[in-house]
């Protein structure tokens, strides 16, 4: 009986692959190494709630697909071209980067590069010109994940033989047929992407997931710029910071108001000045903490305020 | 007579998946993958007609292997060869090639002996497939 019961389990381990029956989702999980990547997401990127919830339950999804197949329970390949739609400097192509080794990670792509391009990478200039160019890009992007940034210049409405119909034609012709071999992301602002996806309905229905990217609210704002401080070795002393909580909130006013971007290009300028203002007293000794932090007069004397203050 | 040049010519044919994780191999190593087509097997016909550009910067065989089938498409009843190009100093030059497709028929050469001065042979092999013009030479018979 003993000896019956253990034979009939040796074959069983011995054998090629059978399929497995009982998983530990936890080793699983710190196996393919995603943890590490999700932490990051949440760790470097402030804010964009919905969009790390959406990662998160691709991630896990992938994760169970990649269970499912060893326990061969098959099903297709999931969809994962995606479109980001969000203003300005909300971190699209920064998200982007990391859905790629998310997603080689996961080995649901088998490299992991992410080839970046915008329109004039896709489209000719002269007939016979885009097909070339639009398969020579893909050809680099497979494997790994196509980035095309302002997807919506691909399609000019206003002229029907601009040549960017060609290159739609051609993704999504490769989209639907080698779905194992690339991912596609789309990214635009909301509105131009709307309108974009309503003249090519292929598009639309070929993506699974649309992500939307939501404006940071001004803590979110602060807390970019100090991690952005922190990155150049950089920081605020306390004036400063008030003077900053301040300017964001008079910049988000302001026309072209690009997030994240106009952090970015503010904390540069911010820069300049503390520079200056260091250079003009040549005779002082710097010590590494001058140098390091940026002081109220640095952020005041931003244009945003002068404007605020005359009209 | 199967005509046997490059690597594997003394392999049976490789499969689509052999053929992809050769080109892997050579992607791996940095080369640059080009498919070259022809209609005259001769040997000594080193440089057959190219199939769009080199394919510089790939990272997956996809991408190759999907030109491949767009040049199966159109030459399916030619030759066709992968080259991988090696362009790093010292190299610069070809490291690898094999056959990937050929014509059904291979109708081999004729080899053809000149009398010369003396009772001296020179020797010539000529392909029976070029009797008939270029484009035509691999279709119907």
């Amino acid at each position: 009986m003993n000896l019956q019961s253990s034979s009939s389990s040796i074959p069983r381990s011995a054998g090629e692959t059978p399929p497995v029956e009982q998983v530990d989702l936890r080793r699983e999980f710190a196996e393919v190494g995603i943890g590490e990547v999700l932490d990051q997401l949440d760790g470097e990127l402030i804010g964009l709630k919905p969009v790390k919830t959406r990662i998160r339950e691709i991630a896990s999804l992938l994760l169970i697909e990649r269970i499912r197949k060893r326990m061969n329970l098959t099903s297709g390949v999931p969809t994962l071209h995606m479109s980001f739609t969000g203003n300005p400097g909300t971190g699209k192509t920064t998200v982007a980067l990391r859905i790629a080794s998310i997603l080689h990670k996961l080995g649901f792509v088998r490299r992991g590069q992410v080839v970046s391009v915008t329109r004039d990478e896709l489209v000719g200039q002269y007939i016979g010109h885009t097909a070339p160019k639009t398969k020579e890009i893909l050809k680099k992007a497979m494997g790994g994940v196509l980035f095309i940034d302002e997807a919506y210049y691909l399609h000019r409405p206003d002229n029907e033989r601009d040549y960017g119909q060609e290159a739609i034609e051609i993704l999504l012709q490769v989209m639907e047929s080698q779905r194992e071999d690339l991912v596609v992301i789309l990214a635009g602002y909301g509105d131009r992407m709307d309108k974009f996806f309503a003249s090519n309905p292929g598009f639309r229905s070929r993506i699974a997931h649309h992500i939307d990217f939501p404006d940071y609210s001004e803590d979110e704002l602060l807390a970019i710029a100090e991690l952005m401080l922190c990155d150049m070795n950089y920081r605020f002393s306390s004036d400063a910071r008030q003077a900053f909580i301040r300017y964001i909130g008079l910049r988000k006013s302001q026309p072209l108001f690009s997030n994240a971007r106009s952090i970015r290009n503010a904390l540069d300028r911010m820069r300049l000045r503390q520079a200056n203002r260091l250079v003009a007293d040549l005779d002082r000794v710097l010590t590494a903490d001058d140098i390091m932090s940026l002081e109220a007069p640095d952020v005041l004397a931003s244009r945003v305020f002068s404007k605020n203050s005359s009209g | 007579m199967r005509v046997t040049q490059g690597c594997f010519s003394f392999l049976p044919e490789l499969t689509d998946e052999q053929i992809s994780r050769q080109v892997q191999y050579c992607l791996g190593k940095g080369w640059a993958v080009n498919i070259e087509f022809t209609d005259d097997p001769h040997p000594r016909n080193n440089f057959w007609e190219m199939w769009g550009l080199p394919m510089f910067d790939l990272r997956d065989a996809a991408g190759v292997m999907m030109e491949l089938t767009e040049c199966r498409k159109v030459y399916g009843d030619r030759y066709i060869r992968m080259s991988a190009f090696d362009s790093s100093h010292g190299w610069e030059s070809q490291r690898l090639s094999f056959i990937v497709n050929r014509p059904k028929q291979e109708p081999g050469f004729r080899l053809e002996r000149h009398e010369v001065n003396g009772r001296n042979i020179r020797y010539t092999t000529t392909s029976y497939a070029v009797d008939r013009p270029e484009g035509t030479r691999y279709g119907d018979r």
